[in-house]
């Protein structure tokens, strides 16, 4: 995982609430057996409409979602941060996130940042009157930032220090790895192991 | 409550595996004793590895099988379904990439993750086992902590052995008094269930305690475990004791010799100690349960056979008058109908909450010199290839076929309904299986969760039974 300070892209406005996981990625795009290439299912039902947002120029170059609330609801299905990220999208900006989502957006490096409605709400306006304006999320200071707009985020500092270092769930525990070889070297021994294999009878 | 001075089950088995305490906010690091794979949600995990260029910590703690899509008749051809195809072809190719042991299709050892684990000799007491699979629970059924994991921890887990966890609260289910005739397990879960409600046992280890469940045997005990999930609860425990070594004695992967009597030693410690404290407790009197069966579309909507089905407007709860209203609806059932009326056309005996070789004994015991009704459909699908052997050598197979049931190859099959072996739209099932979701033994199918005791007697009238109606 990148380590992440702060982020500067293209802010895109998501004039919507109750973004569930379902919509944005449908059970139909699950069946790849890669983390990566999810992007053809971002948001697939609402990306046949010409009109929406992605469809639109400079917002398909856009690494910030602004969202309503209760972004990320339902299915655990950690495919929905996979889609996000292989489009590009390195932050997404909500009133209030789904539990669940905002933990696997933890363990993949997409940052999850909780602004106010209101703010969200000026946001929107912002990005829709200027297209292609930037936002900048900065993590140390925990703003957001776009032209002369600037408003505090949410995140938990567990999850804000791990993003911040780059380390992922895996990366942080192996800075433990000598605890855990001197685990496995106190073991008992009649633990079971699988291999080798044992012939059927 | 009590103060708390002695230490549960969950609670010793956690404290022998952490291999670091958290600070603050940080979680516990927890190591895994043994880590079980299959086709569905260990493709990702995998390939996170490739793209990081790491390997698997410990392919001696980490075992593979092929059972969630995997096909139960003509295993011997090309599998049809190309995703299928695809998620098999992945595991397979993975498995050799990262010297993971594995058990394709075919193989004498395949079956479905939960049910080759405990008959490997490979789940034993005391150890942490996890799976990509939430029904990964089973195993608590040795005094093992056991639970189900996402992508991302199933790649965590093949990378470092171990995950980053916070500690689960405990709940004692107290199970006490003795089962009647034609009662089993599944009937003790679904009642548990039933009075827990399937977000009751959220943030909790079950432990499931007293006499009606020490009386029970591993492959019952395994039963109850499973279903935990369907509670809410990450994980289910039951303490060793003499029925679990029984069991393990002399199993593939059991300790052997001096190892063994150094292991039991072990074991016979891994007891809630009398003055530890649970965060909560659920009594349940064995002596007056029924067999149980689901109504709707949750496992908590169930009730004894010999009740009717509910009518909502009786429900004192909003939100549980509502869920009723929608599950009748799914389910097409009419309030104050006996459940005893309710025909299927569908009977699923199998999958890992009752696809063991007790649990075919049982149905068998009371198919034997009795037919499949006509409208019925009866599908027997081994839980392992082993399981599948052992029938075949008691003569079990020919009891199903004979009394005009379908004798299938080990795999998930009908439980989720990923391989061709689904309901059509409108049909319904009496099925052995854990979950009466709507749509999940196929779209628009109905799912009445029984014993196999219950399937068996279903298949028989065609309609919800017990073997004493027959």
């Amino acid at each position: 995982m990148e380590p992440i300070t702060e982020h500067t892209g293209i802010g895109v406005p998501l004039r919507r609430s109750n973004v569930d996981t379902d919509q944005i990625i449908p059970a139909v795009y699950l069946k790849r057996v890669s983390r990566t290439g999810f992007e053809d299912g971002l948001f697939a039902a609402w990306r046949g409409d010409e009109q929406f947002v992605l469809n639109v120029e400079p917002f398909d170059r856009g690494t910030v979602l602004v969202a309503g609330p209760d972004f990320g609801t339902g299915s655990s299905r950690e495919h929905a941060v996979w889609a996000l990220m292989n489009y590009g999208f390195r932050v997404v900006i909500s009133p209030r996130f789904a539990d669940i989502f905002r933990g696997n957006a933890g363990k993949q490096g997409l940052v999850a940042a909780q602004c106010s409605q209101d703010d969200v709400e000026l946001l929107w306006k912002i990005l829709e009157n200027e297209p292609g304006t930037t936002v900048t999320v900065d993590l140390a200071e925990k703003t957001v930032r776009a032209k002369d707009f600037s408003a505090p985020f949410e995140i938990d500092d567990y999850t804000r220090w791990r993003l911040m270092e780059g380390l992922d769930d895996i990366a942080l525990t192996l800075r433990h790895s000598d605890d855990i070889a001197e685990f496995e070297r106190n073991r008992p021994g009649h633990k079971p192991v699988t291999l080798p294999a044992e012939q059927p009878q | 409550m009590a103060e708390k001075r002695g230490r549960t089950l969950a609670e010793k088995v956690w404290d022998e595996h952490t291999v670091r305490r958290g600070e603050g906010a940080e979680p516990d690091v927890l190591f895994i004793d043994l880590h079980l794979v299959h086709e569905v949600t260990s493709p990702q995990a995998f390939d996170g590895l490739r793209l990081a260029g790491r390997q698997v910590r410990r392919p001696d703690l980490t075992i593979a099988t092929e059972d969630h899509n995997v096909p139960t008749v003509d295993i011997e051809l090309p599998i049809a379904d190309p995703v299928s195809k695809t998620q098999v072809d992945t595991l397979r190719k993975n498995c050799e990439e990262f010297g993971v042991r594995l058990h394709p299709m075919g193989d004498a050892e395949q079956g479905i993750v939960h049910v080759i684990g405990p008959q490997l000799g490979l789940t034993q007491p005391g150890m942490t086992v996890v799976c990509g699979d939430s029904h990964t629970s089973t195993h608590g059924a040795f005094g093992a902590m056991a639970f189900g994991i996402g992508t991302s921890e199933v790649e965590h887990v093949l990378a470092t052995q171990t995950l980053p966890l916070r500690p689960f609260k405990t709940m004692a289910i107290n199970v006490e008094g003795t089962l009647r005739p034609g009662v089993t397990a599944k009937d003790i879960i679904l009642a548990v269930i039933a009075k827990i409600g399937t977000g009751g046992g959220q943030g909790y280890v079950l432990e499931y305690r007293g006499s009606a469940i020490e009386s029970l045997s591993m492959e019952a005990r395994m039963t109850i475990c499973n279903m935990s999930i369907e509670a809410g609860a990450r994980a289910g425990m039951i303490a060793p004791d003499e029925t679990t070594f029984e069991y393990l004695k002399g199993r593939p992967h059991a300790p052997q010799g001096e190892q063994w009597d150094e292991a039991v030693a072990a074991w016979r410690e891994l007891r809630t100690d009398a003055d530890a404290g649970f965060d909560a407790e659920v009594t349940i009197d064995a002596d007056a349960l029924t067999p149980y069966v689901t109504w709707g579309t949750n496992p908590g909507q169930g009730l004894p056979l010999g009740e009717t089905v509910p009518d909502p407007e009786q429900l004192g709860d909003e939100g549980a008058r509502y869920a009723a209203e929608k599950a009748l609806s799914y389910m097409d059932l009419e309030p104050g109908t006996p459940l005893r009326e309710i025909a299927v056309d569908t009977v699923f005996l199998g999958s890992c909450t009752n696809g063991r070789i007790e649990d075919l004994r049982a149905a068998a015991d009371v198919l034997r010199g009795k037919k499949v009704a006509d409208s019925v459909r009866m599908l027997v699908v081994p839980g392992s290839m082993r399981v599948r052997k052992t029938a075949e050598e008691e003569g079990l197979d020919t009891v199903f076929i004979d009394a005009g049931a379908e004798w299938r190859q080990a795999g998930c099959s009908m439980c989720l309904g990923m391989n061709p072996d689904q309901l059509k739209p409108g049909e319904r099932s009496a099925s052995t299986s854990n979950r009466n979701f709507e749509g999940r033994q196929g779209k628009g199918g109905r799912t009445h969760l029984v014993s196999p005791l219950v399937a068996a007697a279903t298949a028989v009238r065609g309609t919800l039974s017990s073997p004493e109606d027959l």
